[in-house]
């Protein structure tokens, strides 16, 4: 039992791509449907065994208050993803739309993607944290193409570009980096960890350090989906199968965002240096501000909800890039919560398209008569996503609201009012989803709903009562991200 | 570092934003995969001479991943697939070439004055190669936006990956790790994209991107 408390940050890392190893080898969906989720439990249990045993940062893995948030947010989702694909891709099957020589390949890509994003969590070196988001990145390629229709490929081939040239970008500002921390610290693979860059950041050229953020916030913000760089998000979203789309939205986003959060604590620790905040607060609203508006135009269920992803991470950018105590906690928080709320409505869409047969928003309607547990579910996902009380969001909102109100109100204006707007698009489409005249379908869905209503009842309790250890927790690690 | 040393590096990395100038303007596929065989060859002999001078032989492998993987394997194989589909006609451009090589003297201007000014007080080497290696991947953007064809943008991709090898090794005792993952994740995005080819083929009969500019569940 100590011994793997004391590993637990190698398996977090060695469960899934011993289990994608497996996975690639194995016939038969039903066993390998089990199997996967079986790994992401495991992965599960090791991510929280990494709260009480923290192993001392070596030289390619590091654990520490920022990143095990990230993790088990991850192994969390990555867990009930799991059980809402096992139930998904048995549809696909009976449909046809996947053959089980593609479901194979998905199961290990799903556990190649968890190893990838873990990997690049955990990494205690800028290079290995660029080769796993590079990792993680080509692998969600693969499985957006994975329907081969011309759309999932024109979404893929999209995604495969904008995500090189944003991948590229950043390596650009990895190299950077490095060139930076080599003088002070001497060459080789020292001067890449993350250990040392932080701890002699100060000493640092400032100059060079402006000019690989720079690079790094376009690189990695590509990933984030920030515009102007956000093209590839709402396809590969739309075309993909449904737990892809929850994965990437709630996970890889958060991913891409951790590495920009990193390089932000190193230029915090440098005087010199331009403050990165302001160009983080400028994404942020712009991609809300465009998400907002392109939130009316949206006539295909999950393309939609990728932009409200789109909208959301922009909110989350806005908060890290104010910065100071409370934006930041509200900021992780808010991210948790995104996750958590975008994965159960994928979820939810996920069945109702199958049910359906369609992805139109104009197709799908009244659906809370029809089909009454998912309809009410995915109602009750866009009140939180939305942001109405008594749910998480709406708090987390509410701090970022009112704690730019203190420091700069203009800013505050701008920010609600792009909330507002999205808040009012995303009623207006599920008031016709939700309770139009019935349309389609009424067969019964075969529906997993477990993993959907276990999100929602944690954003729900998350929005009325916080437990003290889990404040203590966030508001030490805003402390830390300066 | 020697001045004759020094000079010679330059040579190496000034070839190399020569060669991905000269693929700009390639509008013929077979041209396209020659020159860039060259842009791998100029790389690879740019980071043997890093290895040299820095006297670090792991470099070396660097230099042969470019020069057999970049500069042979991948265009023998792309020769082929094109040959197979039958597509070694005339590339179509989204913008003309003249005003596509002023964009390209514009972009190698502005690496230069956003990387010379600013690392000023890092060493000279390190600054000059970042700046042509900053061009390199500024031009492999630039043909990636203007190329509507599938194997054009793959080059595109490639020849920045080029750059960033070149400002990889230019950043003294960078270590290998790095190198290796840079050339491995070629090796995967080669395959990626070799499957995307085939597939694009299997349905479409082209490898054309603009013929996939198609239905997106977003007409009304």
């Amino acid at each position: 039992m100590s011994w793997l408390l004391a590993h637990a940050s190698a398996l977090v890392l060695a469960i899934p791509a011993a289990s994608a190893a497996l996975l690639a080898l194995l016939p038969g969906y039903r066993v390998t449907a089990r199997l996967n989720v079986a790994a992401t439990f495991l992965t599960l249990l090791a991510a929280i065994a990494l709260l009480f045993a923290r192993p001392a940062p070596g030289q390619f893995l590091l654990v520490d208050d920022l990143n095990v948030v990230f993790v088990l947010l991850n192994a969390f989702v990555g867990f009930t993803t799991s059980v809402f694909s096992a139930s998904y891709i048995g549809h696909e099957l009976e449909t046809g739309r996947l053959t089980p020589p593609y479901l194979r390949f998905y199961h290990a890509m799903y556990q190649v993607l968890m190893f990838g994003m873990n990997l690049s969590l955990l990494a205690n070196n800028v290079g290995l944290m660029w080769v796993a988001i590079e990792l993680a990145t080509l692998t969600t390629v693969m499985m957006v193409g994975i329907y081969r229709t011309h759309e999932a490929l024109e979404a893929a081939w999209k995604y495969f570009i904008l995500g090189s040239v944003g991948i590229a970008l950043a390596l650009f500002g990895t190299i950077i980096v490095y060139v930076a921390a080599q003088p002070v610290v001497g060459p080789g693979l020292d001067a890449m960890a993350w250990t040392n860059l932080i701890m002699h950041g100060a000493r640092f050229d400032p100059a060079l350090l402006n000019l690989a953020f720079v690079f790094l916030l376009l690189g990695y913000g590509t990933k984030v989906g920030l515009a102007p760089l956000h093209a590839w998000l709402p396809d590969a979203h739309a075309e993909g199968p449904t737990p892809i789309s929850a994965v990437l939205s709630g996970l890889l986003l958060n991913v891409a965002l951790h590495a920009v959060l990193r390089y932000k604590m190193l230029m915090a620790t440098n005087a010199g240096v331009l403050a990165p905040g302001p160009m983080m607060v400028t994404m942020g609203l712009v991609s809300l501000i465009f998400a907002a508006f392109m939130l009316y135009k949206r006539r295909d269920i999950k393309r939609m909800f990728a932009y409200s992803s789109i909208e959301h991470m922009g909110i989350i950018t806005f908060a890290f890039g104010m910065g100071g105590a409370l934006a930041n906690f509200a900021g992780l928080l808010h991210m948790t919560m995104h996750s958590l709320t975008k994965s159960a409505i994928f979820f939810a869409v996920g069945h109702v398209a199958q049910v359906k047969g369609t992805q139109r928003i104009s197709e799908i309607r009244g659906l809370t008569v029809t089909h009454p547990l998912l309809g009410w579910g995915l109602v009750l996902g866009v009140i939180a996503i939305a942001g109405l009380p008594p749910l998480g969001i709406f708090m987390t909102e509410f701090i970022i609201v009112s704690s730019t109100f203190a420091r700069d109100p203009l800013l505050a204006i701008v920010l609600v009012v792009g909330i507002l707007i999205a808040f009012a698009a995303l009623f207006l489409r599920l008031n016709g989803v939700a309770f139009g005249e019935p349309l389609g379908s009424t067969e019964p869905a075969k529906a997993s709903y477990v993993p959907m209503f276990a999100h929602l009842a944690l954003v729900l309790t998350a929005g009325l009562y916080l437990p003290g250890p889990l404040v203590a927790w966030f508001e030490n690690v805003a402390k830390l991200l300066g | 570092m020697g001045k004759l040393e020094f000079d010679i590096a330059h040579l190496f990395s000034g070839g190399l934003v020569l060669m991905s100038l000269l693929l700009l303007y390639q509008d013929r596929m077979f041209s396209l995969l020659r020159f860039f065989a060259g842009h791998a060859v100029v790389l690879s002999l740019a980071v043997a001479w890093q290895a040299f001078i820095q006297d670090k032989p792991e470099l070396y492998i660097t230099a042969v991943i470019a020069l057999v993987f970049k500069g042979i394997v991948i265009p023998v194989v792309l020769y082929r697939i094109v040959v197979r589909l039958g597509i070694h006609r005339e590339l179509e451009t989204v913008v003309g070439v003249g005003l596509t090589m002023l964009a390209g003297m514009g972009l190698i201007g502005l690496a230069l004055v956003v990387i010379l000014p600013l690392t000023a007080a890092a060493d000279p080497f390190a600054r000059e190669d970042l700046a042509f290696a900053l061009s390199v991947v500024l031009l492999g953007l630039l043909m990636m936006i203007t190329r509507r064809n599938a194997v054009s943008q793959v080059i595109g991709f490639m020849s920045i990956e080029n750059g960033l090898v070149l400002a990889a090794t230019g950043a003294k005792g960078m270590p290998l790790v790095v190198e290796i993952s840079v050339a491995f994740s070629i090796l995967i995005a080669f395959i990626v994209i070799g499957v995307f080819l085939f597939r694009i083929r299997e349905r479409f009969d082209t490898v054309d991107i603009s013929a996939l500019h198609g239905a997106r569940g977003e007409q009304p």
